[in-house]
Formats: structure tokens, sequence, C-alpha cells
């Protein structure tokens, strides 16, 4: 694990070990519960998954691939059962339905249903169609037997690109056609990998959904805004400002927030779970953050658009990075007498120089 | 060693319209020191959190010092250049610089916001060796028992000379002094030229502690060696300066020591602006320096003082014009003192939004501590053999006005 290569040999102990105490840390949850994580993830019945694509860009699945810790390998054949996925999966045609069918009844009422992607509606959503099932077909024979939907992506859990105006297809998200079963979004374009695998684990460890936002996401994941754990938020306490793309400010690492950056309005924990496992992340490269895990910024106002800041000022219990002025300054009176003592002081000297004899003795006089 | 016929007591009137003047403004400063030491320094001062130090500090400790380094600047050009012939001006020198560094002594005791605990100084186990301020303390103390130990022979000539029987003891009591002291007077003067030297440069080294907070255009690691470079011109300029106030207001002919004198500055200056630039070259601050914001005035005004006097002392035919020479030693004494305020409040800008003006009382604090110093060296030279003697033919266009 300690290289990313695609091709590793599996997961060993102490590596395992590691990504469950660091998935507990994630999770909000006490330190000793990673005992229990890990056991939730070792049990032989390694949770069956089953991954829908519809209108999306594979970048979830991309993104989820390219996780360190795990790496894919680990986490596709040793930490989950993924039994259905149509980009990763080794199978095709009818040999994939079928695992799809097989995994389905083998795992009634338990499997986790994974979905990728928006659904189209229109025309009896010919738009979008594997196996010769529309998307909403696919969607509702998949979900009847799942224990919890996951919808990974801005497009499943709240349209997305998709459905941005003008909308042809008249995408919705795949949350908004699931009623009967509990639905967790995961939105992000894409989003981390961990928030995922966080989710996953946390559903096998305590048989229970964690706890969610209005808008169904796990609060331990988009409990907080970009803003509040955002690098640059000293240079905007402090009113240091990007004014434009390559400006001084900006070759500077001041905030984004005029080029647009909704981190202000954004909740996700970019700024502090970073991607790639390298600790980078959009802001740290210097462009503002787009909003990508919200339903109403995304894909409906414009990247490069200021969002309205309703909390302008710190909290009080900031120190000041703008404290009023202090100190006393000058005063008419002192300024007039001062100026005036100099003037006479200049006065009298330049009267002593006139005084003085503009010729004088020769320097070698009598040296 | 001691050249006691070189020295003459200016035999003048001592309660002048002048006296009572600088009188009634160094009754009015120790007066208002008197307010500070019973209400306390916010009652007369504007300083703050953010500017522990105004100008009893920036002007009196910092300028003054250097303004006062009239005597080292002579001490090295008379003992240690060997130039025997200036001999006759380093008395008057060595009374101003007693009376500009006892300015500085009583500056800081003002300054300082317990002054009841100043006594530890005294205590050697209460020092702290490794602060520049300590340094800058002993040796500014020291330096003003040097000077009076150097200022000490005109006050024993004096009696030893005198024709009246009103001091029998005094007179005894000179006679066996003076030839010892004659003898180690020259150790004296040796420590009279270290001392400066050491804490001329301490008083650059203070700033370069506060990296963060004085401006890149005067902070650099050179501040010690630029701090003592201007100490020398400034002292020299200093020198120029008194003897021709001294020459105007005691109605005496012109030293021409000091024509020759002028020839040392511009070398002195040619250094320092060296030293300057230099560093703002390597440190890539000269772009800042020309930027032409406030701080850039700043030094931009400092420079032109400092060249403009430097110029003027280049050329020959300046140097034997009695106006030149002491409007060129103004500009330096101006601009050398600029750059010392430069360093000490200009550029010096605390963290925080803070602001930093002196206020009237601060002010006539100063103007009080400078008045008594002039008065002082009034009072010395027409009591004591301080001021160079006339020369024959001198004393004679003298006696002829």
């Amino acid at each position: 694990m300690s290289d990313n290569t695609l091709f590793s040999t599996g997961l060993n102990r102490r590596d395992f070990l590691r990504l469950s105490a660091g998935l507990t840390a994630m999770m909000g949850l006490p330190y000793a519960m990673h005992t229990k994580v890990a056991e939730a993830a070792t049990a032989d019945n390694r949770p069956p998954v089953i991954w829908l694509h519809f209108q999306e860009c594979t970048g979830c699945s991309e993104s989820l691939i390219r996780s360190g810790h795990p790496d894919p390998a680990a986490l596709i054949l040793d930490l989950i059962s993924l039994d259905y996925h149509e980009t990763l999966m080794i199978g095709s045609g009818y040999q994939a339905e079928k695992s799809l069918e097989d995994s389905m009844k083998a795992n009634w009422g338990s499997y986790i249903l994974i979905v990728e992607g928006a659904v189209p509606l229109a025309e009896d959503g010919i738009y979008c169609k594997v196996a010769g099932k529309t998307a909403v077909e696919s969607l509702k024979h998949a979900s009847e037997g799942a224990a919890a939907v996951i919808c990974i992506g801005t497009c499943s859990s709240f349209g997305g690109v998709q459905a941005a105006d003008p909308n042809p297809t008249q995408a919705v998200s795949a949350a908004s056609l699931i009623k009967d079963k509990p639905v967790i979004n995961v939105p992000g374009c894409p989003p981390s990998p961990y928030n995922l695998l966080a989710t996953v684990l946390y559903y096998l460890t305590f048989k229970k959904l964690p706890k969610l936002d209005a808008l169904n996401r796990p609060e331990f994941a988009y409990g907080r805004r970009i803003h509040e754990h955002c690098e640059r938020r000293p240079h905007f306490d402090a009113g240091r400002f990007a004014e434009q793309f390559g400006d001084k400010g900006h070759s500077e690492g001041y905030c984004l927030y005029k080029l647009g950056c909704k981190g202000p309005v954004t909740f996700a924990n970019c700024s502090v779970q970073r991607f790639n496992d390298v600790g980078v992340w959009p802001v740290s490269m210097g462009h503002p953050c787009i909003g990508c895990t919200e339903p109403d910024v995304m894909f409906h106002t414009s990247i490069y658009d200021r969002c309205q800041i309703h909390e302008v000022t710190p909290p009080d219990f900031y120190p000041n990075a703008n404290p009023a002025k202090r100190g006393k300054g000058a005063d008419p009176l002192t300024t007039g007498v001062m100026g005036m003592v100099a003037g006479a002081a200049i006065g009298a000297s330049a009267m002593l120089a006139k005084k003085l004899p503009k010729e004088g003795e020769d320097e070698d006089h009598e040296a | 060693m001691v050249h006691h016929d070189e020295y003459h007591i200016h035999k003048a009137k001592i309660l002048t319209p002048s006296f009572y003047v600088l009188l009634f403004f160094t009754v009015l400063g120790f007066l208002l020191i008197g307010v500070r030491f019973v209400k306390g320094i916010g009652a007369v001062s504007n300083m703050s959190d953010g500017y522990p130090w105004g100008i009893w500090i920036a002007y009196d400790v910092a300028t003054s010092t250097a303004l006062a380094c009239g005597g080292y600047a002579m001490a090295i050009i008379i003992y240690i250049m060997n130039r025997m012939k200036y001999h006759p001006l380093i008395r008057s020198a060595l009374v101003t610089s007693m009376f500009g560094y006892m300015l500085a002594g009583m500056s800081v005791m003002v300054d300082i916001g317990r002054y009841w605990n100043s006594y530890s100084f005294f205590i050697p186990s209460r020092w702290q060796t490794n602060s520049v301020m300590f340094e800058v303390a002993v040796c500014i103390m020291a330096y003003n028992v040097v000077l009076m130990i150097e200022v000490l022979p005109a006050i024993l000539e004096r009696f030893i000379h005198s024709e009246t029987t009103r001091f029998p003891k005094l007179k005894h009591y000179a006679l066996i002094i003076y030839p010892r002291l004659d003898k180690v007077l020259i150790f004296i003067v040796v420590l009279g030229i270290t001392l400066p030297t050491m804490h001329q440069s301490s008083l650059g080294s203070m700033l370069i502690i506060a990296k963060s907070k004085l401006n890149p255009i005067w902070h650099t690691e050179f501040l010690p060696l630029l701090f003592v470079i201007n100490a020398l011109y400034i002292g020299y300029s200093v020198v120029i300066f008194e003897s021709f106030m001294s020459s105007i207001s005691f109605n005496r002919p012109f030293e021409s020591e000091i024509q020759r004198l002028s020839k040392v500055i511009p070398y002195v200056t040619a250094v320092w602006l060296f030293v300057r630039f230099a560093d703002l070259w390597y440190r890539d601050q000269l772009g800042a320096a020309f930027a032409g914001d406030y701080n850039s005035w700043m030094f931009i005004t400092e420079i032109l003082l400092i060249s403009g006097g430097t110029f003027i002392l280049m050329w020959r035919q300046y140097r034997t014009s009695p106006r030149m020479v002491f409007i060129s030693a103004m500009l330096l004494l101006i601009g050398g003192g600029w750059y010392r305020f430069n360093v000490y409040l200009l550029g010096f800008k605390p963290h925080g939004n803070w602001s930093y003006f002196p206020s009237l009382p601060e002010f006539f604090i100063t103007i009080g501590l400078v008045a008594f110093e002039i008065l002082g060296y009034m009072v010395l030279v027409k009591l004591f053999p301080i001021m160079p003697k006339l020369h024959k033919h001198e004393a004679q266009t003298a006696q002829a006005h």
C-alpha cells in the first residue's frame, strides 16, 4: 500500500489497521472504535455492492480507483465485494447481467446499491439504456432489494450537469426517484473517495446510517463549510484578495473569494480531507471552489460569480486582523508648535549662514 | 599631554538675554519631567504599547548621542591619526559631548516605565549581559564618567591658575590631582574612543532585533556599522557647527582648523553612502527605496541631505568659504539625524494599527533638555578654560571688532 501500483499483493495487516483507524477518525468516532470498524471490514461477508452508472462521466469511479489507501485492487477485492460495476467488472454482455441478477438474489435485502449519474425521464427515459433497460427501470429494479442506496457524485445526488438548463433529457437525480429506501447522498464532482468508503464502513459497523443533514449528506463529511477550514481563510479575514487570475495577490496566495470562490456557501470537507493522497485540492492550486457539493451552486451559478456571504466578519474570538487605530496621533497645536520651533531653528541657521563670510582664507594657509 | 596653554576662559557676561530664554525652557522642561514622575508617562507623552518609545529615545538618546560624538570624532582624528593641530578644538567638543550624553542618560531615566528598578543597574548580579540595551546602558554610563574625567583638567586648571585666594584648599588639591591625572589621561582617552564605538554600533544593533517592525529600507545586519560611521560624520559636523556658533555668538574669529577638518568629512560620508547603497542593492531593496511612497520619500530626503552636504565639501573653493562649510555641516547634521529618526521612528511600524506623534509636553521635555545642554555649555566656557586660545594675529583682529 505504500506504493500506488494498480496490481497489489493485497492489504497487509498494518496497512489495513491504519486505514481503519484513519476512517474511524474521519467519521468522527472515538479512537477505540477503530477495532470495531476493522472487524466490520474483515467479516467474512464483505459487503456486497452493486454499482450502477447512468448519465455521468465516470469521474466518481475514477476518483475511487485513484485512492491510494487502500489501492483499487485491495478496495474492490478485499474490502468490499463489488459484484457489479459496469466499467470495472471483467465480465460483459449477458455474463455481466447474470452476475447482477445472481448477486441481487443471493444478497436480497442486504446489498448496498451505489448509483452514479442522473436519470433521464424525457421520452420514457430512452436517453440512457444499459442491457436494453432504461435508467429508470434499472434503478427501480436494483433498489428493490437494496438495504440502502448511496448516491455518489453530484449527478445522482442532485442532477448535476445533465439537469442544468436547458436539460433536454429531463434528467433528475437518482435520489429523487427512490422513495422507499434510505438514501445517502455523497455529492461532489467528484467526491472524495474516502467519504464514500467511510459511509460504507459506518453502515457496516453500526448497521445504521450515519447522521445526515437536510440534503441527506453524511454530516461527518458535509457538516461544515469549505470556508471554515480553508488555508486561505486568514487572507479573507485580513481583507487580502486575489482580484484576478495571475495578479500579485493571486501569486501570493491570497483569498480567492473575489474570483468567485464558493467556499463560504459550500458544505464539504475538501479543505480538510483533500485529494489524491498528496494533500491537494482546487483552492490550494489557485482555483476558487466551484461549489460542486451544493444542489443550487454548481451548474446553476457561474463559476466566477461571487457568492453572497452572510457572515462577513470573523467571529469575535478570532484575533482581529484589522485592528482599530490605536495610539495618539498628531494634534494641531503640537504640530504647529513643532513646526514653529523647526522653522525658527532653520531660520536662525540661515541667518547665521548669511552672517558668515562667503570668502575665507585658503585652507593651506597654516598647514 | 595636556596643553593647558592652548585654552582660555571666555571672559564674558554670563547672564545674557539668551541665558534667560534658555533658562525658561529648561525650567519648563524640568517642571514637565516633574509631572511625568508624579502622574506617569501617559500624562505627558503619546507613547503607547505599539510605540514604547517616542522622541525621547529617537531624539534624546539615538540622535543626541550622535550629536554628542564631537568628542569621539575629534579624539580619533587627534590621537589615532595623530593630527595634533586639531588639539585646541578637543575641549569644547568634549564639553558638548558631556552634556549630550548627560541628556541621553536623563532621557532614559524619564523614559523607562519602572525607573524605581533602575538601581539594579549597579548590581552586577542583576545584569542581563545578552541584552543590546544593556550594552548601550553600560557604555553610555561609563562614557559619561570618562567624559567628566576628560573635562576635569579644565576645571582643575581654573583653580590652579586662580589668582584670588578664595579657595586655598581647592587650589591645593588641584595641584596634587592635576599631575597624576595628566599621567593616566591617555588611558581615559583610549576608553573614550572605545566606548562610543561600542555603544554607537549597539544603538544600531538594537533595531536589528525588530526585523518584522522596521521597514526593509532600513533594516539590515549592517545597522551597527552604519550607525558608527554616521556618528563619525555627525560628530565632525557638530564640531564645525559648534565652532561657528561660538565664533558668532561669542564674537571670536573663526577657527582655521575647522576648514581643514571639513576635508575629512567627504571620505567618511562616501564610505557610509557606499555601505548604504551596496546593502540596499544586495538585499534587493533598491526598488522599494525609490518606489515613491512615504517610506521611500523619507529615504530619499535622508540621502539628498547627506549627499548634498558631502557634495559641497568635495570642492576646494567651497571648503574655503565659512558660509558653505557651515551650510554643509548643517545639511549633514539634519541628514544624519534624519537617518536615525528613520530607523528609530519613521520606518518603525509596530504590528497592529498604531500611530504615534509626540505630545506637546513630551516635545517640551526634549526642548527643555536641549536648552539645558546649551545653557550648561554657555556657562561652562565662561567659567573654565575650554575654548581654544586665540592665535596672536587673530586676537588682534578680535580686539579691532
